[in-house]
């Protein structure tokens, strides 16, 4: 890691706290964040809407900074090393990279993660869930001068679930008595649960739910939870509406399954950002997203999606390697 | 204006697009599983995504399928229709499934073991095919399954066939 960055930053704006990590500055102000970094012997600098960068740092923490990039927009973000975490500005984004302006500075995960959740807590203003749809929170709570905070909301993490939701020791199931209320928009989703006739001593090996009814209860949009463990492949499926707040940049082939209704990838090259292709998935519509891409979704109606994961560990490297096409098959 | 949620269906279902910009269609392996349950037979275990060793298949459901078993941990989801699944606790589970097997394997006649009991499922329920223990599907109308598993002797690959390009 570099040394400190010494150059004289207000403390606060507008009553936000003005953060550093390394050489990068972040400072937001009633209606932006701008970010600023070293790049040929000056300070190169970068502005995102406030509310766009929260929906996108949320992710990044909730996640534990994901698979592969997680770029907050065209220009910054950060990647996964697995223990340690680089964060970007213009790295990938092909004009500022070929101009030599794009910075990149690598830390160990755990700070990180903590300078990523002290700036949670402190820009999240009360009334803002950087979760939720921008229809179900205070879209204008997002701006303006600091106004108390919402912790509640941004403690919420990916769940984790070791072999299937609802087993014993495994994690919950959601129902309205765990708080978990029927969205808005699912609300014509059957509720009922499986028949499940278990002999005597099997009343804990047989095992089955409503999987659709668990989605329709999700509190939170673009936030994938594991449902289901075959060894190194999880399924992690996530309720979308609006846009994915992040553009995720793969390490690794990854795969979807549409549930239900429709999301439209916009699909680039994580590399320069060139487009290569726009992916519209209706319900039953499986589409891979090979390992060279980054892609964002756009879903105009809360929709179920099925993220499906391979996390072998050692699966970015041999991709790195070459020792493995970026797409899943061949035919 | 309430909502309305879409699911597909073997009767009814749409599929999306691609729009290539610059990109070879092949990559994405675009299908979908009510499209290729419509054309599949019973209980084909067709591979719709793979993921190295790992695969999601796609599976139609209609009248009883044979007894299966795996090594490992199972997954179903039920996307169209209802499925009945009956489970035996296997006497000799490494036997039909020794522990360095990976994939779904299709017994030989009956499982010995004790009965388990019968799981229900309907649309968008999602049944646990644990390990050592044998299972099989009923479905009296046809019905769309996905299973989570590995790539195994009975897995199907027709990728040519399933897939836009």
């Amino acid at each position: 890691m570099n040394a400190p960055v010494e150059i004289k930053l207000p403390e606060k704006i507008a009553g936000y706290r003005t953060f550093t990590l390394g050489q990068f500055t972040l400072q937001r102000d009633e209606y932006f964040v701008t970010i600023t970094w070293p790049a040929k012997g000056q300070r190169q600098s970068h502005t995102m809407s406030a509310d766009a960068f929260l929906r996108a740092i949320m992710r990044d923490v909730a996640w534990g900074f994901f698979y592969g990039l997680v770029n907050f927009d065209a220009v910054f973000g950060t990647r996964n090393l697995y223990g340690r975490v680089e964060l970007f500005a213009g790295r990938y984004n092909e004009a500022i990279h070929k101009a030599g302006l794009s910075y990149v500075e690598v830390f160990d995960t755990p700070p990180a993660m903590a300078k990523f959740k002290e700036i949670l807590s402190d820009w999240v203003n009360e009334g803002f869930d950087p979760f939720a749809a921008p229809a179900e929170t205070g879209a204008a709570a997002a701006f303006g001068e600091k106004r108390g905070s919402n912790l509640k909301a941004i403690e919420r993490f990916r769940v984790a679930t070791k072999r299937m939701p609802g087993l014993e020791g495994d994690s919950p199931l959601r129902e309205e008595s765990n708080g978990f209320a029927i969205n808005r928009a699912f609300a014509d989703v059957a509720q009922d649960e499986p028949e499940i006739k278990a002999e005597p001593g099997f009343e804990k090996e047989l095992h089955a739910f409503n999987l659709f009814k668990y989605l329709s209860r999700s509190d939170v949009t673009w936030n994938p939870s594991v449902t289901s463990v075959c060894k190194q492949s999880l399924f992690c499926p996530t309720t979308e509406e609006y846009i994915l707040p992040i553009i995720h940049g793969n390490d690794r082939v990854e795969w979807f399954v549409q549930l239900s209704d429709e999301i439209t990838w916009e699909v680039s090259d994580r590399e320069t950002g060139r487009p290569r292709a726009r992916v519209t998935m209706k319900a039953g519509d499986v589409a891979a997203m090979p390992a060279d891409i980054r892609h964002q979704g756009f879903s105009k109606k809360r929709s179920m999606l099925l993220v499906w994961e391979n996390a072998t560990p050692d699966l970015p490297k041999r991709y790195e390697r070459g020792e493995l096409p970026p797409y899943p098959v061949e035919f | 204006m309430p909502f309305t949620t879409v699911f597909g269906s073997l009767s009814k279902y749409e599929k999306g697009t691609m729009e290539i910009i610059n990109d070879n269609p092949k990559y994405y392996v675009f299908s979908n599983v009510f499209e290729v349950a419509s054309k599949s037979k019973a209980y084909e275990k067709v591979v719709v995504a793979k993921n190295l060793e790992y695969v999601i298949e796609a599976i139609r459901a209609e009248g009883t399928s044979p007894w299966m078993a795996c090594s490992h941990d199972e997954f179903a989801v039920v996307m169209d229709g209802d499925v009945e699944v009956e489970y035996v606790k296997l006497d000799n589970a490494d036997a039909v499934a020794p522990a360095g097997k990976e994939g779904t394997v299709q017994l030989q006649g009956e499982p010995k073991g004790k009965r388990m009991g019968v799981i229900r499922l309907k649309r968008g329920h999602q049944a646990l095919l644990p390990k050592g223990a044998a299972y099989r599907f009923k479905a009296s109308r046809p019905s769309v399954m996905i299973q989570q598993t590995i790539l195994g002797p009975l897995t199907v690959q027709k990728w040519g066939e399933i897939c836009a390009h």
